[in-house]
């Protein structure tokens, strides 16, 4: 017999106990047997059950035994309040689910080191000041002659690893029409080393990688990739894949962890920097430098070296340069470097969602403090139907201790049970809401473990949790003074305090959360209703390259053959869609004055496109075929007003200032309204529109490689027609192929992809909060109700009137009411400081966003309330004195 | 009460001594052989005996398993384990030590 046998006996004690039994039976059997009075001998024996008692607790741990006993009379009492019981599991379920499905996110996006060798010791380079756009920022991309600078400089002190970002990319196997897109990222070749990488197959690269410019012909790809796209075959290495120009072979697949440093997305092919065109540009900013210290090498020293290489590089490459205003020159010179710890990884996606994420984790701790104020409320009321049962315990001897254990071991079912379902609720909930944020081109990609952290957090929170809503109840409940309970009850008032109080918390709770739903639901109405400047119903982008660049000829029949299909009703051509993520710009010099320090925003577009975006022309005319680049230009309204004064534009020239101190002058020959051009969240940019022909200094037209036809359908479905027109696109030669097939709907709605998450999501939690919180209103008035019946009942027989009955039921709970809603504008108030970022022309201050809350809150109290003042008015003095 | 004191303490010596000498006996009859052995002069409370085996069982001394007598009734019987025979060992030194000393004591005074 051991430890574990006592643990086993713990729950097979009545077994255990029938044994015992027996054995004594057994034992007065042989007493009479040998001749002796079978009551002398049972009187020997002495008490039974104390022996039992005895026997028994040497078989079994004692405290396990009684937890045991704690729970099975819990499970009973949830038993008995089946309703109640279920509503607070399920309540408590999704408040847990929901903060372990934030917390799985927030871990995965901002908590989680990479998973690499020495994470703690990665930095990023950045540099932080008013950048070449005007506006102040930290920028984070870097030009490559200037990282091999820093990268030599550091050597000994750390090392320096150059990556792009990951962008979506047009990867052919075989032949150009079995085109198929892949995440792309060129990396250094040290980098798998510095981060202790093992390739899963093949070869990693190496710091050899990183010697000649445009001759290392190889990729990695990544386990992800590899098991996607080819099914984990061993025979990829070898294999030569095709990216524009370059042709690239397999030469390894990396590590299975490794799914690149950007947290949301997922790397799929790994190319040396050498193979990118711009390697040796230093105008050219396309890498991050992130930065891996040696240990013992101090971080400021490092960086104070790093910055001064960087303006020593800055200042020779803008000496002379006369693109751009002196003012910006001298602004962009004053960047600082930064160095800022990058052990988490870096990413335009954790960027952008960092501060919404922690949004979102506020707003359902809020509905998980709502849910167990709802809780506490609920076992406080049960304790108050129980306190006689409590008094007895007591006054048999029952500990206090043992009572606060017998209230928490049912608390501890309660939330045992919300966790286990809580826990399927973040299972299915986190991958959702990481769905949610699916540009069509582009969807995010977290990995999301669910290992030990998870776990660690859930069970962390599963106890918390007992705390919040057991451990109140439990002590008070142990805290009945039989004889005050036994006179006739005990203050109800200081329990009903007790409540009141927590349905203050609660409404504070459900304000804020419903304060900040609104300012999310009203951005993202806002930005949804901001009109456009066209109009994007049933356009079609079909995103074209051409390998090799061909003449604008042929592009134009390509528009021609899509002009002819049936349900098309206009093609048009340009560069690239509006708010497609690309933009070219450019300082505006005006009579040969200085370059401008606001930059101008270009987009070529064929003649018709103002006409197929529904794009109004104000003054002057549209492109003509003959029009070519750079001649002529279409301005917009703001363009017109920030460079040309506003007066009559049409027929005024300009110059664009371009990076290497060319200057093309332009004649405005059309005024056009303002639309949007690159990101709708951000005021209306000057834009200037030129032709998409473009003529050399010889007057012949340039090859273009890539360019958009925009095909306004007749069909409300625009996607509809995508199969066929994709297929007529190569019809006019082999080297023409569709890369990308995107709505203009498409495209603006992946402008405000985080605002219709955060509304959806702030709505739905706004609403369980609220549905907690009226239900926890319910509860308490109910309970006062039940509590007060005999005086309403004494009252009402001498002649009260129904109102002051109303008011006196409800009086209290709409004083705790008031104080949560002015509490919970408080902490809204506070709150609005950290989410200012994620809101788009809501003043916290409007009287909308104040109201909504508190009228829903009221509305919400009030029909609360309805149920238990018409109980109080219902009762019925005779028969209620009667049942007393 | 006198009886039972003289025991306080060694009943777990008797018992097992009783067992290493008589194995499988049930409760009754480990009982019955202390009082025969001592001449009647010693009696195992019978209120504490159980609780006692149940002890020693829990501490791996003693080993027990029901058995079906010829009267068709069952019986819990006892035997040594491999540890009760170490701890009667103990046990036995034990009280020969206190034996010896409270002698030594009597003889001196």
């Amino acid at each position: 017999m051991s430890l574990w046998s006592r643990i086993a006996n713990v729950f097979r004690g009545d077994r255990l106990n029938r044994e015992i039994d027996e054995e004594l039976e057994s034992h007065i059997a042989e007493a009479v047997e040998e001749g002796r009075d079978a009551e002398e001998a049972r009187r020997a024996l002495g008490r039974m059950a104390q022996h039992q008692q005895q026997s028994h607790d040497a078989h079994v741990i004692a405290w396990l035994d009684t937890l045991r006993a704690d729970v099975i009379f819990g499970w009973r009492q949830l038993k008995r309040n089946k309703m109640t019981s279920l509503a607070a599991i399920l309540s408590l379920a999704l408040a847990i689910g929901a903060c372990t499905s934030a917390f799985r996110l927030i871990d995965a996006l901002l908590l989680r080191s990479l998973p690499v060798a020495h994470a703690d010791r990665l930095y990023a380079l950045s540099r932080q000041g008013i950048g070449f756009n005007g506006k102040f920022g930290a920028y984070d991309s870097w030009a490559y002659p200037v990282f091999t600078q820093m990268r030599d400089a550091a050597r000994g002190q750390a090392d320096l690893i150059a990556i792009s970002w990951a962008v979506p990319t047009d990867v052919t196997y075989k032949t150009d029409q079995e085109m198929e897109k892949a995440n792309l990222q060129y990396v250094s070749g040290s980098m798998f080393n510095i981060f202790g990488l093992q390739p899963a197959l093949g070869r990693l690269f190496t710091a050899s990688d990183d010697r000649t410019p445009h001759a290392e012909p190889y990729a990695v790809i990544s386990y992800d990739y590899w098991t996607r796209r080819f099914a984990r075959d061993p025979h990829v290495i070898g294999r030569v894949l095709h990216i524009g120009d370059n042709s690239f072979q397999i030469v390894g697949v990396s590590e299975k962890k490794f799914t690149g440093t950007e947290p949301g997305t997922f790397v799929d092919i790994f190319v040396p920097t050498m193979m990118h065109r711009h390697v040796n540009y230093p105008n050219s900013t396309w890498i991050r430098t992130l930065v891996l210290l040696q240990p013992g090498v101090a971080a400021e020293p490092l960086r104070q070296k790093l910055a001064a290489i960087s303006q020593v590089f800055e200042t020779n490459r803008l000496k002379g340069e006369t693109g751009l205003s002196q003012e910006t020159l001298r602004n962009v010179l004053d960047n600082e470097v930064l160095m800022k710890p990058a052990g988490t990884g870096v990413s335009w996606f954790k960027q952008d969602y960092n501060r919404a994420l922690a949004a979102l984790g506020v707003l359902v701790l809020m509905v998980l403090l709502i849910a167990c104020a709802n809780v506490a409320n609920l076992m406080t009321a049960q304790a108050a139907a129980r306190a006689r049962e409590m008094a007895l315990r007591v006054s048999v001897g029952a500990g206090r201790w043992r009572l606060v254990q017998m209230v928490l071991a049912e608390s501890a079912l309660l939330a045992f049970f919300a966790s286990a379902s809580g826990a399927l609720f973040a299972w299915w909930s986190a991958p959702f809401v990481i769905g949610m944020i699916n540009p069509p081109d582009n969807p995010v990609r977290l990995a999301l473990p669910a290992d030990w952290r998870v776990l660690g957090f859930g069970i962390a929170l599963t106890i918390a949790v007992i705390v919040l809503f057991g451990l109140i109840p439990a002590l008070r409940a142990s805290s009945v003074k039989p004889a005050s309970v036994l006179k006739g009850g005990e203050d109800p008032h200081s329990r009903r305090r007790v409540m009141h109080g927590m349905i203050a918390l609660q409404v504070a709770f459900c304000f804020l959360v419903l304060f900040i739903a609104g300012l999310f639901v009203a951005t993202f109405k806002r930005l949804s209703a901001q009109p456009m400047g066209f109009s994007a119903e049933r356009l079609l982008m079909l995103e074209t390259t051409s390998r090799p660049a061909q003449s604008q000829v042929y592009w134009d029949q390509i528009a021609e053959r899509l002009r002819a299909m049936p349900g098309v009703e206009r093609v048009a051509q340009a560069a690239w869609p509006l708010l497609g993520g690309t933009n070219w710009n450019d300082s505006i010099s005006i009579n040969g004055g200085p370059a401008s320090t606001d930059l101008a925003y270009f987009l070529n577009v064929s003649p018709g496109w103002l006409d197929t975006m529904k794009i109004p022309l104000l003054g002057g005319r549209d492109f003509r075929n003959s029009d070519a680049y750079p001649n002529v230009a279409v301005v917009n309204e703001t363009f017109a007003k920030k460079f040309l004064n506003d007066e009559h534009p049409v027929g005024r020239f300009f110059e664009k200032a371009s990076d290497d101190g060319k200057r093309d002058r332009m004649e405005v020959v059309g005024l056009v309204r303002d639309a949007y051009y690159g990101d709708i969240h951000e005021p209306m940019l000057p834009v200037v529109f030129v032709p998409v022909h473009s003529t050399d200094s010889t007057g012949i037209f340039r090859p273009l490689d890539e360019e958009t036809f925009i095909v306004r359908t007749t069909a409300s479905n625009p996607l509809a027609l995508a199969s066929i027109l994709r297929q007529q696109v190569p019809r006019e030669g082999v080297q023409f192929h569709v890369s990308n097939i995107r709505t203009q709907e498409q495209i603006d709605q992946a402008q405000t992809v985080r605002e219709r998450l955060l509304a959806t999501l702030a709505f739905f939690f706004g609403a369980v909060a609220l549905l907690l919180a009226g239900v926890g209103l319910y509860g308490v008035l109910n309970y006062s109700l039940l509590q007060r019946e005999r005086e309403f009942g004494i009252r009402l027989a001498l002649g009260a009137r129904a109102g002051d009955v109303a008011r006196e039921v409800t009086a209290r709970i709409f004083a705790a009411v008031s104080m949560g809603a002015v509490m919970g504008l408080g902490l809204g108030m506070t709150s609005t400081r950290y989410i200012a970022s994620l809101l788009y022309q809501v003043k916290t201050t409007e009287v909308g966003v104040l109201a909504f809350p508190s009228l829903i809150i009221l509305a919400t109290a009030l029909l609360a309330a309805v149920p238990a003042v018409i109980r109080a008015l219902r009762i019925d003095p005779v028969a209620m004195l009667r049942a007393e | 009460m006198p009886k039972t004191d003289a025991l306080q303490g060694s009943l777990d010596l008797l018992v097992l001594k009783i067992l290493s000498r008589k194995p499988r006996l049930h409760g009754y009859g480990i009982m019955a052989a202390i009082s025969e052995r001592s001449g009647e002069v010693l009696r195992a409370e019978e209120g504490s005996l159980y609780p006692a085996l149940h002890r020693m069982e829990e501490a791996g001394w003693i080993h027990a398993e029901w058995i079906t007598k010829d009267t068709g009734r069952r019986a819990r019987i006892y035997e040594l384990t491999a540890a009760g025979k170490k701890q009667l060992a103990a046990e036995e030194s034990r009280w020969q030590a206190v034996r010896s000393a409270v002698n030594r004591v009597l003889r001196t005074v």
